[in-house]
């Protein structure tokens, strides 16, 4: 008998999602009741995975077509913390929009499982199975405000640049099957080698299957039209948890089947990361739209990930986590402060908004300068720390055109993260937005504010928790 | 002993700016926030003086070291102070408390984030003084960026965004190369403590790239010819106490940096690149002291003039002589009460007159005596009139110089005397002559404290000028050291 305790937070969230759907269909006006108890439901399934799995070194099950490591048990437990808060800091605009229904926190929970199922897979089936799941769900979220234009046209995008990347994945799983008849990654591994030439279409496919997921350069068309018109909820939760999920799958694919084809891939990875860390800088100048803004830093950000993956080492591995989990703070963080952009349950997202903040609001213009400096990369904020490890393991390989590139273009993405600065400090007043937050709201944009701040003060605790992922 | 005296002197200004976080600002509470301010910065002072009497002159090795695990097996929080660094933060702690007080009719809006800014300002260039890891170093020298950039464009002139972003920008730019270096330096070696890497060394091969891309941060900062451009825009647009910071304080971050890294961990490469330095100096020393000349305001003559000044430093620093070096060493002590006397005094009559250009002015003397003699005395120790810090400074480099390299020195020489022709000059067009625009007249000389702000800074410039010892004794066993261990690596290689 398989020891089932390692997949139960899996099991517990799918319960949770058929409960709460049962509960919609035969209670009234349920929405809080489903919010609160989905929020409930997370906060239990991230209690289990601490429990049951963070001190797991390395189980397999199902045949091996899952795995529970390390790194699987601390994806999911950002993962989680992240979907909860995300959670937690919407039910304003949620209101708002009168998109406080239970589909919602459903259809969040949905794709929460999903990507633990994509985290822990060890299979090209399960992957794929996980994939959809999550994907799925996504594609009725970026449409969850279907009176908007803006919101339909994002989904519609979404889905139909999803479903391609998704073909194009699976054709690349099925080049990579026919070459090594396994779906299971341990085998695939075992059974490839560098001989086979035309073995690199496939990988090919699914790098740029993976790529598209995480919107790296040059497959991110679709990132800044969707995370516009999404919800900005929404568009909150795109920017953290699937690229989190979508990370360790790319670091479990790079890693267990594609490890003795390094040649192969490293280049490929190298070229998206520093396309990415370029273009993420340069595109971003001309944004007027916050959240287009975020959009193209996130593509940056995952262009500096990617750094850390190309250097094929488990210090690389290690940095881009530390990378991805200080990025997923400060990106809380930064939508914490649009959400309270709202004035008249009116919500503001351009950069001219900001005008003058820091006059009307200084606590909310500190936090939010902290923020963008930590984004850019300036010590002693975490965002300088995040860099620092990525740059430090790149460098280890001695690495140093991806290096100073990377840098270089850390100066140029300075410029439109101190432009909304100059917008926040040095302009004109505009009028006051309200200040009635909810609790959440306020709390998480405090707690991870001093996080950003305080990290230079221990700094190793992250570091130790990280540097138990060893995976090659 | 035991007691961490460095870190509480890099954590004080910072608990001062959050005790003033938490006092309102409204217009009551103006002289609160200034006195919590002023207070901090006077205890840091008082407890670098004490440093200072602790200090030991007799050895040129680390002392008040602490030495903390700050990231696991990876990098050490490791502060100190050697007899290069410790004269810095006293200069740090002394300009800061003067730039407090001066900030009395400058400043209208938002004083308490002003002195928040000052005070974090403060305790990151303490720690750029005191940083003997070089991460650490690269931690405070980056950080320093935030506040100064803030300084600038809220608080600055008319074009101050330009110049916030230009100041930023430039000088990210030269330091993401020296993070480079360092973490290189770190994987050549294994460590980036800076006693250790004085140790062992950093292999040949690998020196002349490191050394650039150190170069490229501090060339940037100092600022050499021709990444200088920044320096007139900051100075100009910055408030009087930003501009005293800037200048007093922030350049001397590079050259205290050419001192302790590119001479100390790069002995091969700096001798190699020692023309490239001489050449940029030079041009440094004479094209911007005409430049200087042609200036019509006011605040730019004098961030000419730093470039000047600090066009002497680099090239005192390359002399690798002893002279030369303790040159620099109070050169840019001399150049930081100096400049900073200078924008305090540009700002006395800015305040008045709300302009700076030298056109406003003329025949002062009349109306503001004591002014114009105050002015005097700080022209002329710019120019470096025997008597003043700013001759030692000037006269050991060019001494340095004349054993190193004649005509490099001949021509630096040059540039003493176009120093001495801008600056008599300004003061000439400033103070004497005839008092023609009428506002002048209504003008009242110095209030209380610019008569103290500018007497604290005149009399260390008085006394070091006649009486160099104390400065000399402190830098001179680390300055021995530093040279003698220079020789023993090119030996050696």
């Amino acid at each position: 008998m398989e020891n089932l305790n390692l997949v139960l937070p899996e099991i517990f969230i799918s319960i949770s999602i058929m409960f709460l759907l049962i509960l919609g269909v035969f209670k009234n006006d349920s929405s809080k009741i489903t919010f609160n108890l989905s929020l409930f439901a997370i906060l239990i399934t991230t209690i289990i995975t601490i429990n049951e799995t963070f001190s797991v070194t390395r189980e397999t099950l199902f045949n091996e077509s899952v795995v529970i490591d390390s790194m699987s048990s601390l994806m999911k437990i950002i993962t989680l913390i992240g979907g909860f808060i995300v959670l937690v800091i919407s039910s304003t605009y949620l209101k708002t929009f009168k998109m406080h229904n239970i589909e919602y926190p459903v259809l969040i929970l949905s794709s929460i499982l999903g990507m633990m199922i994509m985290i822990s897979s060890n299979d090209l089936i399960v992957f794929y199975m996980g994939l959809e799941l999550q994907s799925l769900a996504l594609y009725v979220l970026a449409t969850y405000n279907r009176d908007q234009l803006k919101s339909s046209e994002a989904g519609l995008k979404y889905f139909v640049l999803s479903a391609l990347s998704s073909g194009l994945l699976l054709y690349g799983c099925s080049l990579v099957y026919g070459f090594s008849g396994s779906t299971n990654f341990d085998i695939i591994s075992n059974q490839l080698n560098s001989e086979e030439y035309v073995l690199t279409f496939g990988i090919v496919f699914i790098l740029v299957g993976l790529a598209f997921k995480i919107s790296a350069v040059p497959f991110h068309m679709w990132a800044p039209d969707v995370y516009e018109g999404s919800p900005t909820t929404v568009t909150l939760f795109f920017t953290i948890v699937p690229k989190i999920a979508a990370l360790t799958v790319f670091i479990r694919f790079l890693y267990v089947p594609f490890l003795n084809l390094i040649d192969q891939w490293q280049m490929i990875i190298i070229f998206l990361s520093i396309a990415s860390m370029v273009f993420g800088a340069v595109a971003a100048i001309g944004q007027t739209n916050i959240k287009r803004l975020i959009a193209y830093s996130s593509i940056g950000h995952i262009g500096y990930t990617l750094a850390g993956l190309a250097t094929v080492s488990n210090e690389g591995i290690q940095s881009s986590i530390i990378y991805i989990s200080i990025y997923v703070i400060m990106n809380l963080a930064l939508f914490s402060c649009l959400l309270m952009l709202r004035r008249k349950d009116q919500y503001y997202e351009d950069i001219e908004d900001l005008s003058g903040l820091s006059k009307n609001h200084p606590l909310l213009s500190l936090c939010l300068l902290v923020i963008l400096f930590s984004l850019a990369g300036i010590p002693p904020l975490a965002g300088f720390f995040a860099k620092f490890y990525v740059f430090t393991a790149v460098l280890e390989q001695s690495m140093f055109f991806l290096a100073i590139v990377g840098l270089l273009s850390t100066v140029v993405a300075a410029f439109y993260y101190l432009r909304i600065i100059k917008i926040i400090y040095f302009d004109k007043e505009k009028d006051k937005y309200d200040t009635d937050h909810s609790l959440w709201l306020k709390f998480s944009l405090t707690v991870s504010t001093i996080l950003i701040l305080l990290y230079f003060i221990f700094p190793s605790q992250l570091i130790e928790v990280v540097s138990r992922i060893n995976i090659i | 002993m035991n007691f961490p005296i460095l870190s509480s002197l890099i954590l004080l200004p910072t608990i001062g700016a959050l005790f003033l976080f938490f006092i309102k600002e409204k217009e009551g509470n103006n002289s609160t926030i200034k006195y919590v301010a002023l207070f901090t910065t006077v205890v840091n002072f008082l407890i670098s003086i004490y440093l200072w009497i602790a200090f030991d002159q007799s050895t040129s090795s680390f002392q008040f070291i602490e030495d903390r695990t700050w990231i696991k097996g990876f990098i050490n929080y490791k502060v100190g102070v050697d007899g290069v660094s410790i004269l810095f933060i006293i200069l740090t702690t002394f300009i800061t408390p003067l730039c407090i007080i001066s900030v009395n009719n400058s400043i209208k809006n938002r004083l308490r984030d002003f002195l928040i800014a000052i005070l974090i300002m403060e305790s990151f260039m303490i720690g750029v003084f005191s940083a003997v890891d070089l991460v650490v170093f690269y931690l405070f020298f980056e950080a320093g960026l935030i506040p100064m950039f803030l300084i600038i464009g809220i608080w600055g002139g008319a074009r101050r965004v330009y110049s916030a972003f230009k100041f930023f920008l430039y000088t990210l730019l030269g330091s993401v190369l020296m993070l480079v270096a360092i973490i290189s330096i770190y994987w050549i070696t294994g460590t980036t403590d800076v006693v250790q890497l004085y140790e062992i060394g950093i292999d040949v091969k690998y020196q002349n790239l490191l050394w650039l891309a150190f170069f490229s941060s501090f060339a940037v900062k100092t600022p050499m010819w021709p990444v200088h451009t920044w320096l007139p825009d900051a100075h100009v647009e910055a408030p009087t106490a930003g501009s005293v910071l800037l200048a007093a304080i922030l350049l001397k971050m590079a050259g205290y940096g050419f001192i302790r890294f590119s001479l100390g961990l790069f002995p091969v490469a700096s001798e190699v690149f020692t023309p490239l330095i001489y050449t940029l100096s030079v041009i440094a020393i004479i094209f911007t002291s005409l430049i200087a000349l042609m200036q019509e305001d006011m605040k730019k003559l004098i961030a000419y003039s730093s470039v000047a000044h600090m066009g002497f430093v680099t090239l005192g620093i390359f002399t690798l002589q002893q002279q030369g070096i303790e040159g620099s060493i109070i050169q840019m002590i001399s150049h930081g009460l100096v400049s900073a006397a200078l924008f305090l005094t540009v700002g006395v009559v800015y305040d008045r007159m709300h302009s700076r250009l030298i056109s406003t002015y003329g025949g002062l003397v009349s109306v503001i005596p004591k002014y114009s003699i105050l002015f005097m005395l700080f022209a002329l120790a710019s120019l470096g009139l025997p008597g003043t810090s700013g001759f030692i400074g000037e006269f050991l480099i060019l001494m340095g110089a004349f054993k190193d390299n004649f005509l490099v020195a001949v021509i630096a020489s040059i540039g003493v005397i176009l120093g001495a022709a801008y600056m008599l000059w300004l003061y000439k067009r400033v103070v004497f002559g005839k008092l023609l625009n009428e506002d002048l007249k209504k003008i009242l000389d110095l209030n209380r404290s610019e008569y103290f702000i500018l007497s604290c800074l005149a009399a260390p410039i008085l006394f070091f000028g006649f009486y160099p010892d104390p400065l000399i004794k402190t830098i001179e066993v680390s300055v021995t050291d530093l040279i003698n261990m220079h020789n023993t690596n090119i030996a050696s290689k």
